[in-house]
């Protein structure tokens, strides 16, 4: 027995309308060799639908407008904030700027995002998964769309049913080339981050951009439309990995939508007036089963297909008010929540537990070294190369004499001169293929890599058939310096 | 096993009427697009086989109607390809070599082109980096027999060294003792003075005699000082490079029954593009003057 229930009635103030419903998903009904049953999900109104809303709008707006941000780096770089610059094997993200062997930023990037997703994972439960997943935030797009044209849910379901008419083919054309509109933009944008966003837009429109660029746009376009369209939930429950890692991942302190089985028992419809009196808060009105996109009835418990998206929560907050019950007999709450409840105990929230101490502790270490490792990131670097064929030339004075090619990476955007020194062979003369005596000087160029082809000779006849060399290269500007290791090479002897 | 069509109560579906356990499988049709795709890919392959080449036969094959001929592609591809480095190879052809030298393009051009030549016509000898053999010059190091300008390196490619070519660069070392021209043990001795003059360990006295038998044998081309003269393609008896190997066994058979090696001319067999792109690459293999 629910608290509250013997208190006075209040009996309903106005009528909670019943809907007839079946959760096509719910496990009873769905046989694998079944096809999909479309669900029309009704428009829910509530806290949680307008949070969904704002997060839909901000992700977005992240999405369509980072492309076009600028962000000034000075004349021998793009200008793009955001650019995965492919021929030039860049990838720039405001202040950083990453080459490609230091793809392990973008690596550490993801292991990040995975921990952060781990954490609220444990904690809020599959709120990436209800309301910021692309997945989710476009098929919440398109449904509203869908609800432009045809209606909320009972409009929707007359017009598919209704004979082929000229009125229903308007709206049906309406809606697809409204989806098709927002896919062509979704596809559209992507390509944006690839290129200079302003340039490729210009390309775009007079039919001129690199043939690529449509590809991926119609790639992209097609995803969108039938993802968001027509698959729907289907990707969440049979396509997407996550639910099942998820699974994992929550324990019974972890959030979820929880319908309050304790309270809401028995269930039953109810008149308005009508007792309270040894019955469930539960009217059964099937609110919670006709808002939810993914045709699943929350009061069966956990399902696998829930992606905890709270409309349930929002619609039986609306009947329970109108009923004049109190709210979240269906909300968020963890499993231990809901035992302490029916114990009759005051319900807890416990955020730090040993897992979700654990992944903040993972996160600021992989954070901190991260940011190390930027901060530190060397804007210069020294690659040597020992030529193999042949090892070593003898000369005829019979000093030995080593070639390697030397790549000096400039990571600025100017002009820099480096001035290539060598350790280990005392006395060693180190001077490029044709040039004079003398530490050899580099000039390399802005945000490039040049190679040069340097000759190392001992100063005698008598080397070891092979030694240590350290190749030092040093910034003329600022005495920077970066080393590599290499080898000398002579006879065996 | 059994004939009977079986029906499985759960979906509705056939079975294959094979039991294994207690547990019978499905006959579920394939699906329609797989089918579909299936039959397309017929409808490929016979096209297919229609339109390219396909089918062997004894001596021939048959064509296709649409023509298609790897090799014909192939050369296509390299038509297309000297066609894009016509404009180089011409301004190649017109330049002097130290021109090439001195302009970045030609001259990156000049060393990727001559090393490719360089892997097809001269690796079999002088080795896939220029460093050679006994017998065939290293083109690495600072010592050079008949000289390592650039000039003399393009001259040599182009005439060769003792080869058919009217032009061809010429000399030839006395085989001693084969032809008698010297007694064993003055042989001995010259092979020691020759050791000495190259800073290796040698037998003083015979060296002493080898001296009289070097200023009178071999200075003429040698030179007195025994450091060779390039202008006769004598090489130079005091440093550390050999063509035939510097110790004493070797020095004795150069002495005893030379081999007079023969570097062949380029002149008909490569165009004067490409050899100038030869002479630019060994030239900047490090022993260049």
């Amino acid at each position: 027995m629910p608290e509250g229930a013997d208190m006075t009635d209040t009996g309903s103030r106005s009528r909670v309308e019943t809907v007839d419903v079946a959760p096509v998903n719910k496990k009873e009904n769905r046989s694998l060799y079944k096809k999909r049953e479309k669900i029309y999900p009704k428009r829910a109104q509530g806290g949680f639908r307008k949070f969904k809303w704002f997060v839909m709008a901000v992700t977005l707006t992240i999405y369509y407008v980072t492309p076009w941000l600028r962000w000034d780096r000075g004349p021998n770089a793009p200008d793009q904030a955001v650019l995965i610059d492919l021929p030039g094997r860049r990838f720039y993200f405001f202040f950083i700027e990453i080459w490609p062997q230091e793809v392990f930023f973008i690596a550490g990037l993801l292991i990040l995002a995975a921990m952060v997703l781990f954490l609220t994972a444990a904690t809020v439960g599959r709120a990436w998964c209800g309301y910021s997943c692309p997945q989710t935030v476009w098929t919440d797009l398109f449904i509203a769309v869908e609800r432009f044209w045809e209606g909320d849910r009972n409009a929707r379901m007359r017009l598919d049913r209704a004979p082929a008419s000229v009125g229903k083919f308007g709206k049906k054309l309406g809606k697809h080339i409204s989806w098709l509109l927002i896919a062509v933009a979704t596809g559209g944008a992507w390509v944006f981050y690839f290129a200079d966003a302003p340039t490729l837009a210009s390309e775009l429109f007079a039919l001129d951009a690199q043939f690529a660029a449509y590809v991926w746009i119609g790639i992209l376009t097609a995803f969108t439309y039938v993802f968001g369209g027509f698959m729907r939930e289907q990707v969440c429950t049979y396509m997407c990995p996550w639910p099942r890692i998820q699974a994992a991942l929550a324990d019974e302190d972890t959030l979820i939508v929880n319908y309050n089985v304790e309270r809401g028992e028995p269930r039953g419809s109810h008149k308005a007036g009508e007792s309270w009196e040894g019955r469930g808060d539960c009217v059964d009105c099937n609110q919670c089963v006709a808002v939810c996109p993914m045709g699943i009835d929350i009061r069966d418990g956990q399902q696998i297909e829930c992606i905890s998206c709270a409309l349930c929560i929002d619609a039986c907050n609306g009947v329970m008010e109108k009923v004049g019950r109190p709210p979240n007999l269906i909300g968020y709450s963890t499993l231990n929540m809901a035992d302490q409840d029916a114990r009759g105990e005051t319900p807890r929230f416990r955020m730090f537990r040993g897992r979700t101490v654990l992944y903040a502790g993972m996160i600021a270490l992989v954070g901190a070294i991260m940011l190390y490792a930027l901060l530190t990131r060397s804007v210069m670097d020294i690659g040597v190369q020992h030529q193999r064929n042949p090892l070593f030339t003898t000369l005829s004075d019979g000093s030995i004499r080593n070639a390697y090619t030397v790549r000096i990476t400039n990571k600025l955007h100017e002009d820099r001169t480096f001035r290539l020194r060598v350790e280990g062979l005392a006395g060693a003369d180190v001077r490029r293929i044709g040039g004079d005596a003398g530490l050899p000087v580099f000039r390399v160029g802005p945000d490039t890599i040049e190679s040069y082809r340097v000759f190392v000779t001992s100063p005698g006849p008598d080397v070891p058939a092979s030694r240590d060399l350290e190749f030092v290269i040093e910034d003329l500007a600022n005495g920077n310096t970066a080393i590599t290791d290499s080898s000398f090479k002579g006879p065996q002897r | 096993m059994s004939d009977k069509r079986e029906i499985d109560p759960v979906t509705g579906q056939e079975t294959t009427g094979h039991e294994w356990d207690g547990i019978r499988e499905l006959d579920t049709p394939m699906p329609r697009w797989w089918l579909w795709t299936f039959y397309a890919t017929i409808a490929w392959s016979v096209a297919y086989m229609i339109a390219m080449p396909a089918i062997p036969l004894v001596s021939d094959y048959t064509k296709g109607v649409l023509g298609y001929s790897q090799r014909e592609s192939v050369r296509m591809d390299i038509a297309e390809a000297r066609e894009a480095q016509s404009g180089l190879r011409s301004r190649i052809e017109e330049a002097s070599l130290e021109e090439i030298l001195d302009v970045a393009d030609l001259r990156e051009f000049a060393v990727a082109g001559g090393q490719s030549a360089f892997a097809v016509n001269c690796s079999q000898c002088h080795g896939s980096g220029g460093a050679g053999a006994p017998g065939y010059p290293n083109l690495n190091d600072d010592a050079w027999v008949w000289g390592g300008s650039l000039e003399r390196i393009h001259e040599i490619i182009r005439v060769g060294i003792r080869s058919e070519h009217p032009d061809t660069l010429f000399n030839e070392m006395p085989a001693f003792l084969k032809d008698e021209l010297l007694p064993r043990d003055q042989v001995d001795d010259v092979v020691e003075y020759v050791l000495a003059i190259s800073g290796q360990d040698h037998e003083v006295e015979s060296a002493d005699r080898g001296r009289g038998v070097f200023l009178e044998q071999c200075a003429a081309c040698h030179m007195e000082s025994g450091k060779g003269d390039r202008e006769l393609g004598a090489p130079n008896l005091t440093d550390a490079i050999w063509l035939y190997g510097g110790d004493r066994e070797s020095i004795w058979n150069t002495v005893a029954d030379p081999r007079n090696g023969v570097m062949p001319n380029w002149d008909d067999k490569l165009d004067p593009v490409t050899r100038k792109q030869l002479a630019i690459y060994v030239h900047q293999l490090g022993g260049g003057e």
